[in-house]
C-alpha cells in the first residue's frame, strides 16, 4: 500500500475520539445519536483499512452487516427519541431524569 | 492510478460536452414541454420568439436573470443557496454513467461514448437520487417557511419511497444482465434481446417510480402546491428558481437516459456498431420518446392526492418488485443451471 | 509528493474537520450536514481502499438513508431552546480531556501493534479481485449467509418497532367510543 495502514488506523482513531467526545460534551439526544453513528463510521474505516491490509474480505462483510444494523439502530433509535419528545417536551438528554411517563 | 495527459484532456471534454448538452437539453426540454402541452390541449404554444419560438428558452433565461433575488429575512443564508445546487449538481452528476454510443475512434485513439463506466454505476446512480432528496428537504428548511417546510418534507418523503421499488426494479435488470455497470447492461441487449420484453413488469415499475422521483405529473403534489398554498421552492426567485427546475428537468433527462441504457437497449440498433453517429442518433430518438412520454402524462392525467400516492409507492410497487425480483432469480438460476429445460 | 498520499491527506482532513464541526455545530441541521460530509469523506476513502461497492453503500445507506432521516426528525422537533453544555460542572473540559486522552491511546496503540499479514501487496490484480461486487457478494452469500438472514430479520424487526415507537394513539369520538362499549366485539 502506498499510504500505510496506519495511517487509516490513525484516523480511525481520531474519528473515534472525536465520536466519544460529542457523545460526552452534547446534550441534545439528537447530536449524541449522531456522535455514535460517527464512532461506528470510524470503526467501518478501520475495517476496510484492516481488510486490504491482509488481502481479506471479511471486513468488508463485517463492513456491510455493520452499516445495515446502523441503519436498523437508527430508525428505531429516532423512533424512541421522538416518543420521548412528545411526552417530555425536550430533546435535552439530561431532563430524561425521571423513570416514569 | 497512471494516467497520461490524454486521458484527463478526454475526461474534461467529456464532461464539458455533458455540462453543455445537459444544459442546452434543459433550455430545450422547456421549448418542448410546452409546445406538445399546447399542442395536446388544441392550442399553439410560444411561436413568437423565433421561429416557432424556439428562441423562447433564452427569453426566459434573460428574464430570470434579471429579476430580484429575494432572500426571506429569517432563512439560513447558506443553505438557502446550497439546496437549488445540490439538486442541479446531482441531476448533472447522474448523467457520468450512461452510455450514449459504440466506441469511436478519434485522433486516434479509441473513445468510448461515455465518462465514466463503473463496477458499481447503478449504484451510483441510486446514491444521486438519495442525495438530491437533500435539495429539496434543504430547500424546505431555509425557507423559514413553515408550509415550505412541509411541503419539503413531503416532497422527500416521496422521493424516498419509490426510490425503494425502483432500486428493485433495477436489481431485476441487474440479476439479468449480470453486472451493475450500464454499459455491460447494453452490450447484454445486443441482437435485439431488449429486457423492456424480458422485463415487462420491472419497465412497468420503473416507469413509474421514474416520474415520482423528478416529482412530474401526475406526482407533481409538492409542485402544484405553489400554486395552492405553499411547497418546498415558494420561497425562491429569480436565478435560484431557475436552478430548482433546471434540476428537475435534467433530472428527467438523465432518469430517461438510465431507462433508455436499462430497457430499451441503450444506444443499440440496427448498425449501430459500424456507423457510431447511428448508436447516438437512436439513443437520442428513444430519449426524445420518454421525454415525449413525460410530458404527455402531465398534459393528460389528473393529480395523485398525497395519500393515495403513498399507497401506491409501499403497497403495490414494493411488493410487486420483490416479487418482481423472486421470478427473475429464479428463472435466472434455472437458466444457468439447465433446470426447468430452459437454458 | 504521491497523488494517493495527496489525496488520503485531503481526505484524512476533510473528515476530520467534519467530525469536529459536527460535535460543535450549534444549529443541529447544520451538525447533520457536517456530518453527510464526513460521510462523503469516508465513502471517498474507501474508493481509495479499493472497495467502491462500500463506497457506494455508504453513501446509499449513511448518507442517503440514515442522515436523511436525521434530518427529518431534528426539523419536526424543532430549534434548541437551551444551552448546549453545563448541566454537570465541569462537563465540557472532562469531555474533551477525555476525548484527547482517549485519542493519544488509541494512536499509540495503533502503532504499537506491529500488523500480522503482508503490507504492500496491493497489486492491480488484488484490488480487481477484492473490490469487485461480485467478489463481496459471493463471501456474503457463501460464508456468511447465515448471519445475513438474521440481519434482515433485525431489520424487520427494527421496522416494526420503529412504526409501533412512533404511532399515534387516535383520539376517539365519545360516539365512537360509546358505540364500541355499547355494541358487540
Amino acid at each position: 500500500m502506498i499510504v500505510p495502514v496506519s495511517y487509516y488506523l490513525v484516523l480511525g482513531a481520531i474519528l473515534f475520539s472525536i465520536g466519544v467526545t460529542g457523545v460526552l460534551l452534547r446534550r441534545n439526544a439528537i447530536m449524541v445519536f449522531m456522535s455514535i453513528e460517527l464512532m461506528l463510521n470510524a470503526v467501518n474505516l478501520s475495517f476496510v483499512a484492516m481488510s486490504r491490509a491482509l488481502d481479506s474480505l471479511d471486513g468488508q462483510v463485517f463492513v456491510f452487516f455493520v452499516m445495515t444494523v446502523a441503519a436498523a439502530e437508527v430508525a428505531v433509535g429516532l423512533a424512541l427519541i421522538v416518543a420521548i419528545f412528545r411526552s417530555l417536551g425536550s430533546a435535552d438528554v439530561d431532563d430524561a431524569h425521571v423513570l416514569r411517563g | 492510478m497512471n494516467m497520461s495527459t490524454a486521458d484527463v484532456v478526454e475526461i474534461v471534454v467529456k464532461s464539458l460536452v455533458i455540462i453543455l448538452a445537459l444544459l442546452t437539453g434543459f433550455a430545450y426540454m422547456t421549448w418542448f414541454e410546452r409546445r406538445v402541452i399546447a399542442r395536446l390541449q388544441s392550442r399553439v404554444g410560444p411561436n413568437r420568439v423565433g421561429p416557432s419560438g424556439l428562441l423562447q428558452p433564452l427569453a426566459d433565461g434573460v428574464k430570470l436573470m434579471f429579476k430580484e433575488d429575494i432572500v426571506p429575512a429569517e432563512a439560513d443564508k447558506v443553505l438557502y443557496l446550497l439546496a437549488p445546487l445540490v439538486t442541479v449538481v446531482s441531476a448533472i452528476m447522474a448523467f457520468a454513467i450512461v452510455p450514449v454510443g459504440p466506441s469511436v475512434t478519434l485522433f486516434g485513439r479509441t473513445v468510448a461514448l461515455h465518462l465514466a463506466d463503473m463496477n458499481i454505476a447503478l449504484l451510483y446512480f441510486l446514491g444521486l437520487g438519495s442525495l438530491g432528496v437533500y435539495g429539496v428537504v434543504l430547500a424546505g428548511w431555509a425557507s423559514n417557511n413553515k408550509y415550505a417546510l412541509l411541503g419539503g418534507l413531503r416532497a422527500s418523503a416521496q422521493m424516498i419511497s419509490y426510490e425503494l421499488a425502483m432500486g428493485l426494479a433495477v436489481l431485476s435488470v441487474v440479476m439479468l444482465a449480470g453486472s451493475l455497470s450500464l454499459v455491460d447492461i447494453v452490450n447484454a441487449q445486443a441482437g435485439g434481446r431488449w429486457f423492456i420484453l424480458l422485463q415487462p413488469v420491472a419497465f412497468l415499475i420503473f416507469l413509474v417510480t421514474m416520474i415520482a422521483e423528478t416529482k412530474r405529473a401526475p406526482f407533481d403534489l409538492p409542485e402544484a402546491e405553489q400554486e395552492l398554498v405553499a411547497g418546498f421552492h415558494t420561497e425562491y426567485s429569480g436565478m435560484k428558481f431557475a436552478l430548482f427546475f433546471m434540476g428537475e428537468y435534467i433530472a428527467m433527462i438523465a432518469i430517461s437516459g438510465v431507462a433508455v441504457s436499462l430497457f430499451l437497449g441503450g444506444w443499440r440498433g440496427p448498425f449501430a456498431e459500424q456507423v457510431p453517429i447511428l448508436g447516438v442518433l437512436y439513443f437520442f430518438v428513444k430519449l426524445v420518446a420518454f421525454l415525449f412520454f413525460f410530458v404527455w402524462l402531465r398534459a393528460t392525467l389528473p393529480r395523485l392526492r398525497y395519500d393515495r400516492l403513498m399507497h401506491l409507492g409501499w403497497k403495490v410497487l414494493l411488493p410487486l418488485s420483490l416479487a418482481n425480483v423472486v421470478v427473475t432469480a429464479i428463472a435466472v438460476v434455472a437458466r444457468d443451471t439447465g433446470f426447468f429445460g430452459l437454458g | 509528493m504521491n497523488v494517493q498520499l495527496l489525496v488520503f491527506a485531503v481526505l484524512a482532513v476533510t473528515s476530520v474537520a467534519t467530525a469536529l464541526a459536527m460535535i460543535f455545530a450549534r444549529n443541529a441541521v447544520h451538525g447533520v450536514l457536517f456530518m453527510v460530509g464526513n460521510f462523503a469523506a469516508v465513502a471517498l476513502l474507501y474508493v481509495l481502499l479499493g472497495s467502491p461497492f462500500l463506497a457506494a453503500v455508504q453513501i446509499l445507506v449513511y448518507a442517503g438513508a440514515i442522515m436523511v432521516l436525521f434530518l427529518f426528525v431534528v426539523m419536526l422537533m424543532g430549534p434548541e431552546p437551551a444551552p448546549l453544555w453545563e448541566h454537570i460542572p465541569g462537563q465540557r473540559p472532562f469531555a474533551l480531556l477525555f476525548g484527547l486522552l482517549l485519542a493519544a491511546g488509541l494512536i499509540v496503540a495503533v502503532n504499537v501493534e506491529k500488523l500480522t499479514g503482508v503490507p504492500g501487496m496491493m497489486t492491480q490484480e488484488v484490488l480487481e479481485r477484492l473490490g469487485q461486487p461480485t467478489a463481496l457478494a459471493q463471501t456474503l452469500f457463501e460464508r456468511y449467509v447465515l448471519p445475513f438472514e438474521v440481519t434482515s430479520l433485525l431489520l424487520l424487526i427494527g421496522m416494526i418497532g420503529a412504526v409501533v415507537l412512533a404511532k399515534r394513539e387516535k383520539h376517539e369520538l365519545p360516539a365512537e367510543q360509546a358505540s364500541r362499549e355499547g355494541g358487540t366485539e
